[in-house]
């Protein structure tokens, strides 16, 4: 019950920052708009890191078709609400205006969802069987397959890219589903499911050996993480009204990876920490014109040197401010002593 | 069993009773090892049955084999090392679990009680062990003697009605092996399940096992009490060499 409580009152207090962020709350107080949209960008970072982290991090099987997932999700729910969503809107008479459009793009992110776990689904049961370095090239030419299967469908815009999609998703609904992918993966983790998921990465044949079903494990996590990916890519296409299959290049997939690196493998909260940090990043080194990514990757590189465990390392950030011995029923792999 | 045109174990006949402790020996490479993991569903066998219960279990994945009941350890102690000694030991409670990954999300009654209970039949388990003080501590950090303890509580959690002992007592000081002893018998005469036990220890396995099995190039050589084993000319043989 308290969880309801309290995911009531994140969301009341969603709604007041995004009246004010928009404006429309206190007059002349509106966030200038660039702020803005790199906020909401940092957000549907935190999900896309915090989904990936579910596979890469506490499962241990290294993916890097993360992309492939979310262009899914983007496209597919652009898709519904472009081509159904004004009949659904009429359907839906009986609501006030606003209520209309988040049903549209409630649904419509749902479609995206289902998508990208079917294709989650179907990726996973044949490259699952497959470990480390062979699991990782073998999800990247996945990723890619999608991608270049979008960019061939010319409903979609094919080449030229997707265009007119309604602007539905805003600040509320971009932290709203963070929050939701927090929530879900920090259950799974502290579950037996996520114990289980945590044995397989520290030794999958002794897992199997203990009676896991190693493969069904694997694919469950991956089919999750997928689906919050295609969350995660329908609520950027409803953002930026605009996707193009250059948005979901393997040079994505690479940037959610190093957002959950640096945050630590296995640590919701440096994952969190991770997609806030890379785009803070990114777009701090702007006025460096030419050079910024050369001092990106410096930047990276001195915090492999420093902290290859990553910020958090494997612990979460309470945890890692405390340093206090975790308690009975804390979460697998976040152990507060070294 | 056979690799290509290699017989690891070739015609091997053994039958464990319940509540038999059965020891197999035999020099390196006998096959004592290719025989756990023939039982246990690591390999298929290549020819030949295995029952269990008075079902067929060849060829059947690890997983299910080990919900069947039958656990095992490992030679080279395989823990998760990043894990707590608890949660090493719910693992393998985890098998016999009925949560599902929806009612993990919504957090149900049903699913916080059985995470108590499992939490607190842990516990127990480890109190056996002598493990409980370091319940919290992560498992790579344990003594050695205590990591083999560890893999043995783990296994007893899947609730075995066979359990698989591989060189238990490899690296154990002899303070500790006869303590390992004791712990062997106490858990069978505890909780009546027959244990098949590979050991170098010759006073573990001649102090402990009712019949022991001797294996030499995937063959058997000899079947019998400790007693006849070590009087046997084809034993002293295959482990010391022809006269």
């Amino acid at each position: 019950m308290k969880v309801w409580l309290s995911a009531a009152g994140v969301f009341a207090g969603l709604f007041v920052l995004n009246g004010v962020f928009m404006g429309s709350l206190v007059p002349g107080l509106a966030m200038p708009p660039y702020l803005l949209q790199v906020l909401c960008l940092a957000g549907i970072n935190i999900t896309l890191a915090v989904s990936l982290n579910l596979i890469n991090g506490f499962t241990g099987q290294f993916s890097i078709g993360h992309a492939g997932f979310m262009a899914i999700g983007a496209y597919a729910s652009a898709y519904f609400t472009v081509t159904f969503g004004q009949a659904l809107r009429s359907a839906l008479g009986f609501l006030p205006p606003f209520a209309r459009d988040n049903v549209v793009l409630l649904v419509a992110l749902t479609i995206g969802a289902v998508l990208a776990a079917i294709a989650g689904f179907f990726v996973g049961v044949p490259s699952l069987r497959l470990r480390g370095d062979y699991l990782a090239i073998v999800t990247l030419g996945f990723g890619e397959i999608i991608r270049v299967f979008i960019l061939n469908i010319d409903a979609v815009g094919g080449a030229r890219g997707y265009s007119g999609i309604p602007k539905l998703a805003n600040f509320f609904w971009i932290y709203a589903f963070a929050g939701l992918t927090i929530l879900v993966v920090y259950r799974i983790v502290h579950s037996s499911f996520g114990r289980t998921l945590v044995a397989i990465r520290e030794d999958e044949i002794a897992a199997e050996a203990m009676g896991v079903h190693t493969t069904r494990a694997k694919v469950i996590a991956f089919v999750v993480s997928s689906a919050l990916a295609g969350v995660a890519g329908g609520l950027f296409a409803h953002y930026l009204m605009y996707v193009h299959t250059n948005s979901f290049t393997f040079l994505r997939s690479f940037e959610i990876i190093i957002m959950v690196v640096i945050g630590g493998l296995g640590s919701i909260s440096g994952s969190v920490l991770g997609a806030v940090l890379f785009i803070s990043l990114t777009e701090g080194l702007r006025e460096f014109a030419q050079y910024r990514m050369v001092l990106f990757s410096l930047l990276l590189i001195v915090l492999m040197i420093v902290r290859p465990q990553g910020i958090l390392g494997h612990k979460e950030f309470v945890t890692f401010l405390t340093k206090r011995r975790r308690s009975i029923g804390a979460a697998p792999g976040t152990t507060g002593n070294a | 069993m056979r690799f290509g045109g290699l017989f690891a174990v070739n015609e091997l006949d053994l039958a464990i009773a319940s509540g038999q402790l059965y020891g197999l020996i035999g020099p390196n490479g006998a096959g004592k090892t290719t025989v756990f993991n023939v039982i246990t569903g690591v390999y298929t066998p290549t020819s030949g049955e295995i029952l269990f219960e008075g079902g067929s279990i060849a060829g059947q994945r690890c997983g299910r084999i080990t919900r069947r009941g039958i656990a095992r350890t490992f030679q080279n102690i395989r823990l998760f090392g990043e894990m707590s000694v608890l949660d090493n030991v719910k693992v393998a409670f985890d098998c016999r679990q009925a949560t599902t990954l929806t009612t993990a999300v919504l957090r149900t009654a049903a699913h916080r009680e059985e995470e108590a209970r499992v939490g607190h039949e842990s516990l127990e388990l480890l109190k056996i062990f002598k493990l409980d003080h370091l319940a919290q501590e992560r498992a790579k950090n344990l003594p050695y003697g205590s990591q083999r303890r560890l893999e043995i509580a783990r296994a007893m959690a899947t609730a075995p009605r066979l359990l698989l002992l591989d060189e238990p007592a490899a690296g154990m000081n002899p303070h500790e092996s006869t303590e390992l002893m004791d712990l062997i018998r106490w858990i069978r005469d505890r909780f009546g399940m027959a244990i098949l036990l590979v050991e170098h220890n010759m006073k573990v396995v001649m102090g402990i096992c009712e019949t022991v099995h001797v294996l030499d190039y995937g063959s058997t050589i000899a079947i019998g009490p400790p007693a006849q084993i070590q009087r046997d000319p084809k034993v002293i043989e295959a482990y010391l060499g022809g006269a």
